[in-house]
Formats: C-alpha cells, structure tokens, sequence
C-alpha cells in the first residue's frame, strides 16, 4: 500500500460521489453529525452501536458484519470511501475494521469531514437508502490485530507506539477528564513504548502530513523499520489513525493495532508498567 | 465506551473547584461563527484538542493552567491568539 491507494483528496470525493461501485460512509463519534448533514449520497456506521457486540467488549461477528454491509448496501467490489470528524479517528478506525474482515478496496478522504467543510463542498440531509447486498466478509485478519498477551510478550523485541497524549502515556491522567466512568486502574505506559501522540501526523485542517515529514516525525521517536510494530491509545480508536500512517501510508510491514489499549492493559493484574522515575 | 472526543459545545460549562476552563467565542464582523474548528495547542505548539463552535460560536476546553495558543480554521477565515490560563475561567473572544 502506499499513499495514493489508500487516500484520496476532498476534490476527488466530490468528483466521485455519484460514481457507481463506490460508496461514501461517514463514520463519527458524534453520530448527529450525519443525521444534520453528510456528503451527498453517504451512508453512515455507528462505530459503536453498529461495529461493537452489544454485551461482550469485542466486535460484532463476521455474520454481524455480514449483515451490518448487507443491509446498508455494501457489496463486497465496492471501493469504500470512509471519512468521519476528529481529524478521521472514526474514519481510520473503520478502515482497520473492513480490512479486519477482509474488505478489498478502502479508501480515506484525506482531512475527513472537517476539510470537506471547510472547502465549502456540500453537504445535505436526505436520507439514503442502497439496495440490499448479499456481502461475504472473511474471517478476521488477526495480522491486523494484536491481543494483551501479543503486547506483554512484545516487550523489548516489537515497536510499541502509544499514541496518547504525554500526560496519559507519564501516568499523570488515566483518559480524557470527562470520561470518569472509563480509566484503567493503573497509569502509565507498556515498558519500552515510545509515544507518539497521534495529532503530530495531521495537519491542522485534519490531512495527513507527507510521506517525508512521517518517516522523520516517527524515525526521529525511535521505530526501528525492521521490527513488527504495535499501536494503542486508550480503546484503539486513536490508535487505528498511526496504524494507518504506519501501516498504509509509510507501508511498514507488520504492524497491529491494539483495541484492547490501556483500558485493558492498565487494569492487567500483574502486566508491567513504566511511569517516570520521579525527580 | 465513549471516544476520547470532546464533548458537544452545548449548555451550561460547569466550574468545579480547581479546575482551568478556556472558553469563549468565534465572531466574524461581530456575527457569531457556527461550526467553526477550534484548537488548543500547548505553549510548544503541540495540539492538545479540538472542538467545534455550537450555533452561537461558543467553544469551550477543560484545561491546566499555562501558556496555551488557540488555533480556528473557519469558512469565515482562519486565526490564532495566544493566551495565559489561570486557574477558574479564562474567557476569549476570537474575531476573525
């Protein structure tokens, strides 16, 4: 994979919507945003009612994707096109997802929904319906995907990048402040990771910072091109964008993401933790 | 779980004891900017967050004190302003 297979521009999108065999999806946290005006066209994903099993903390199956892409329209020779705000963290996480399950031909528009807003391209409300589909989906590509005891054995011989801010990755915070109800029972960091926050490979308006300016921000921390690479942040969604750059656009090979992330790894009776030495 | 996202730039901001707020609004020619991107960079320029203005241009960020610059990207034009946070409210008003 390479930059030009997997991303395309805002002006592209626009040129395509209309153009069958591809299909526009936007996939948000704040899953309003769509409901009061997507692309033109563009079906939306929950990344949390539509992707997460309702009672385990996993993924839905590969017959609950099936159906999930069935029943929205989604064939399986379709070029799917995500985009998503937050800089595309909903977006990325997505595209890991379909490629999880085997989905060909996947695509990010570069700066998501917030460049496509801030171009002035429009945007409108009318609902979407696709005929149904008969999609097959493979069986998860645990390539892709890496596991609490993958993470503990990798110690000292992967990459681990934690895309999490510095005050998460030193232990100072447990998440983000508004979220309570959701903070692993340890801070701090898998030892030996290096931290990346996942913001330095985007530029203001949301697009990703070229080829030449990711090797340098990520050779620079520390990754070692020869060795298989992991990502986390907090529940994996932060983390599907650098596995996205790493993996997609810099074409490393070997390169997982961790969903499991510091709410499972922090609260991991007995797992080793780094925090800073105090001064 | 929820995403690590900011929360919608809606109703009341509550000040709990200690806590930093930066909040404020995004005007151009003295008319409130909707759906405009503010960012919140550390003194060294390195984004810490980002939320988007509400229909009356109001933004708001859970901070620390410090140096912070406030970056806004807007389709009424783009600026920054640099400012020190204290502890309690530290209000802005961008004009773009």
């Amino acid at each position: 994979m390479a930059r030009n297979d997997v991303l395309v521009s805002a002006e592209w999108a626009e040129a395509n919507l209309a153009t069958p065999g591809i299909v526009f999806v936007e996939v948000d946290e704040d899953t309003s945003a769509y409901d009061d005006a997507h692309l033109p066209g563009a079906i939306k994903l929950d990344w949390k009612l539509d992707l997460q099993d309702a009672v385990r903390r996993d993924f839905v199956d590969r017959a609950g994707f099936e159906k999930l892409l069935s029943e929205r329209g989604v064939a399986n020779d379709d070029t799917v096109v995500l985009y998503g705000g937050n800089n595309n963290w909903f977006a990325a996480y997505a595209f890991w997802y379909f490629k999880l399950y085997g989905h060909q031909d996947v695509r990010l528009i570069d700066g998501g929904r917030k460049k496509w807003e801030l171009d002035g391209r429009p945007l409108d409300a009318e609902p979407v319906n696709r005929p149904a589909t008969q999609y097959v989906a493979s069986e998860q590509d645990l390539t892709l995907r890496a596991f609490r005891d993958e993470v503990v054995a990798s110690i000292g011989t992967k990459n681990l990048v934690d895309v999490r801010s510095p005050e998460e990755f030193t232990g100072k915070i447990l998440g983000p402040a508004h979220l309570p109800q959701e903070h692993a029972q340890r801070g701090g960091h898998v030892p030996g990771a290096i931290n990346v926050p996942w913001s330095k490979a985007a530029n203001d308006d949301g697009t990703f910072r070229s080829d030449a300016e990711l090797a340098e921000l990520y050779g620079a921390a520390g990754i070692d091109t020869n060795r298989s690479t992991i990502a986390y942040c907090r529940i994996g969604e932060r983390s599907s964008h650098t596995w996205f750059v790493l993996s997609q656009i810099l074409d490393l090979p070997d390169v997982k993401n961790y969903d499991g992330s510091w709410v499972e790894y922090g609260s991991l009776v007995g797992a080793p933790i780094e925090v800073p030495v105090p001064a | 779980m929820t995403s690590c996202g900011a929360p919608a730039q809606t109703g009341q901001v509550a000040l709990a004891p200690g806590a930093t707020i930066i909040d404020g609004t995004v005007t151009a020619g003295g008319a409130p900017v909707r759906g405009a991107y503010v960012r919140l960079h550390d003194a060294d320029g390195e984004f810490t967050a980002e939320v988007v203005t509400g229909d009356t241009g109001q933004f708001t960020f859970y901070a620390r004190p410090a140096s912070w610059e406030l970056r806004v990207l807007s389709r009424a034009g783009n600026g920054s302003e640099r400012l020190e946070a204290t502890e309690g409210r530290t209000t802005v008003e961008l004009g773009l």
